[in-house]
């Protein structure tokens, strides 16, 4: 279990986020939604120790975030985060092998290496495997790193908007290959994500944030009402009963 | 491949001088020939290949590390700052306190370059052209006060021993302090995988719970340790650092760990073509190094600075 509670952040006087207290419950699968701005990826941030909270504190089941080492907390817990731009040319299978390191620190075994391969794999990425990330399309690019998250092999994964990029096609499978992380491996995975229907499709737990403070959090029942759709996102919001799914409707 | 074409020129260079050894006097060489191939010729070799070698490994984890194509020891002010420092060293304690010298280089050449980066995270627009006019006129007021400082002490003619690398100087019992780098170079080499790391920026990092900070003060030091050593033992070798590991990665990627060993040998095999070369141009009177080294490298220097352009226009 993820646990972040009264987190404060401040940016050049502006508060962001605002005493949140989240809990991300372990073997689930979370999603974090939100309009942009509501500080979503800040509160990944922080949960992940990327950034510094100005208050509050977090805690990856008995590790206190803050004070753990940080290697240790990275064979616990792997983020990829929004935008990511590298300046290094890396073949994709550098770049996943590099999602090693946190075990192996550089010396692969044969077990590194299998899960390198699975991973590589897992996002049909084979056949780019010794491609440069810089020539490939935005899509296999965020499939790569995610690849690279997931050959990290936590119990936890923070994943801020992992669909970015991605096609129909693959949008769904991802988040099929991510419900089965957690279904037959205990994953704990949380993601933001913009489409409330794939949270509402395959999410156990839902945290709705806006401006910077949590406005409701819970199952996807009680998060994928007219009620709370419309007070986060400001825009009138129906939900249809779709075989037993709950799918939003808010595009006139 | 490669390794066979700098064990050729580095058979050529042995048997390029004035002194009377031929190429083909290397297989069976009187005692006088042997004589100056050991105090000599052999010496000069193992200087240039370690310079060589060791100034390419510095300029590439120097980019990886600062995410930077265009920062390189010879155009970020690390080598200008080592000169200071030697300058400073040598009107302090003298001209033949070898170790004093290499501190205060290393040392000088640690702030400066740690200036550079301070100013660098500074500026908004961190693309090629910016941070390489910035670390040139860098490199230029620091060699200005340099020469300024000489200038007032009448040290100038010791300046250009610093400023200039020359390999000609290089005689058995006045080099083997190069042998310093040899070890930092191969220290480089054993972190090669989180100076990649750390390469892919601070977030990377951390998730792989590698110390940001720490990992990037540590190649600086090595970075910096590198260039001031060359820099009192042969004297600045510019853009080396730049050009090598440049179009090395250009080519192979920036996995350090693969790519780190071949720039070492193109940049020793550069600069011992650099030095063959002139050796035999103006034959008997000798080119120096860095003097051939400077005019190559400016103008691939040129090249990538028009590349990089050429791609931001296109943007
Ligand atoms: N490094 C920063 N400096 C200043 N303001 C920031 C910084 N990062 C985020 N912000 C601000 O914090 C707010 C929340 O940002 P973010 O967490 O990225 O939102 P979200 O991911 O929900 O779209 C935004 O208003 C953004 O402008
Ligand atoms: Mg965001």
């Amino acid at each position: 279990m993820i646990e972040l509670s009264g987190v404060t952040k401040t940016y050049d006087g502006q508060a962001v986020l605002t005493e949140v207290d989240v809990t991300i419950p372990r073997g689930r699968l979370t999603a974090l939604v939100g309009p942009n701005g509501a500080g979503k990826s800040t509160l990944f941030g922080i949960a992940s120790r990327l950034i510094v909270a100005d208050a509050g504190h977090v805690t990856v089941d008995d590790l206190d975030i803050a004070r753990a080492r940080n290697e240790e907390v990275a064979r616990r817990l792997a983020v990829l985060r929004q935008d990511n731009t590298l300046a290094a040319r890396l073949s994709v299978a550098d770049l996943v092998r590099f999602g090693r390191f946190p075990h192996s620190k550089g010396r692969l075994t044969a077990d590194d290496h299998r899960i390198v391969a699975a991973a590589i794999a897992e996002l049909e990425l084979e056949p780019f495997r010794d491609r440069f990330l810089d020539q490939l399309s935005g899509g296999q690019r965020q499939r790569a790193f995610i690849a690279m998250v997931l050959a990290q092999d936590t119990d936890y994964v923070l994943l801020d908007e992992p669909l970015n990029n991605l096609d129909l096609r693959h949008s769904v499978q991802m988040m099929r290959r991510l419900r089965s992380l957690v279904d037959d491996h205990a994953k704990t995975i949380a993601l933001v994500l913009h489409d409330v229907n794939f949270a509402s499709a395959h999410a156990d737990h839902i945290v709705a944030l806006r401006d910077g403070i949590v406005v409701a959090q819970g199952p996807p029942e009680q998060i994928i009402t007219p009620e709370v759709l419309s007070e986060v996102y400001e825009v009138d919001v129906s939900v249809l009963d779709h075989d037993g799914q709950r799918v939003a409707v808010y595009f006139r | 491949m490669g390794l066979a074409a700098l064990c050729a020129a580095g058979w050529l260079s042995l048997g390029v001088g004035v002194a009377g050894v031929g190429v083909a006097d290397l297989l069976s060489p009187t005692d006088e020939q042997l004589r100056i191939l050991t105090t000599s010729r052999i010496p000069r070799l193992i200087a240039i290949v370690l310079a060589g070698a060791s100034l390419s490994i510095a300029g590439l984890i120097m980019q990886r590390i600062t995410q930077n194509r265009f920062v390189s020891p010879s155009t970020s002010g690390t080598t200008e700052a080592a000169v200071l420092g030697v300058l400073i060293a040598t009107l302090v304690f003298g001209s033949t306190s070898l170790t004093w010298k290499m501190l205060i280089a290393i040392g000088f050449a640690i702030g400066g370059t740690m200036l550079f980066l301070q100013m660098l995270s500074r500026i908004r627009h961190r693309d090629g052209l910016v941070v390489a006019l910035v670390g040139l006129m860098y490199g230029g007021v620091i060699a200005a006060a340099t020469t300024f400082v000489a200038y007032q002490r009448d040290l100038l003619q010791f300046l250009e021993i610093w400023t200039a690398g020359s390999f000609s100087g290089v005689i058995e019992n006045r080099y083997e302090a190069l042998f310093i780098v040899a070890p930092v170079a191969l220290l480089g080499y054993l972190f090669a995988d989180r100076f990649t790391v750390v390469g892919l920026g601070a977030d990377f990092a951390t998730n792989l719970g590698v110390n940001y900070q720490r990992v990037l003060y540590s190649g600086l030091v090595i970075v910096s340790m590198i260039s001031a050593v060359v820099v009192v033992v042969i004297g600045a070798i510019p853009f080396l650092g730049l050009i090598v590991p440049n179009i090395v990665t250009l080519w192979m990627g920036d996995n350090l760990r693969r790519v780190l060993p071949v720039t070492a040998l193109a940049g020793a095999g550069f600069v011992l073509a650099c030095d063959v070369a002139g050796r035999l141009i103006r034959y008997p009177y000798e080119i120096s190094a860095s003097t051939l080294a400077g005019i190559i490298g400016g103008v691939v220097f040129i090249g990538l600075i028009m590349r990089a352009a050429d791609r931001a226009g296109a943007r």
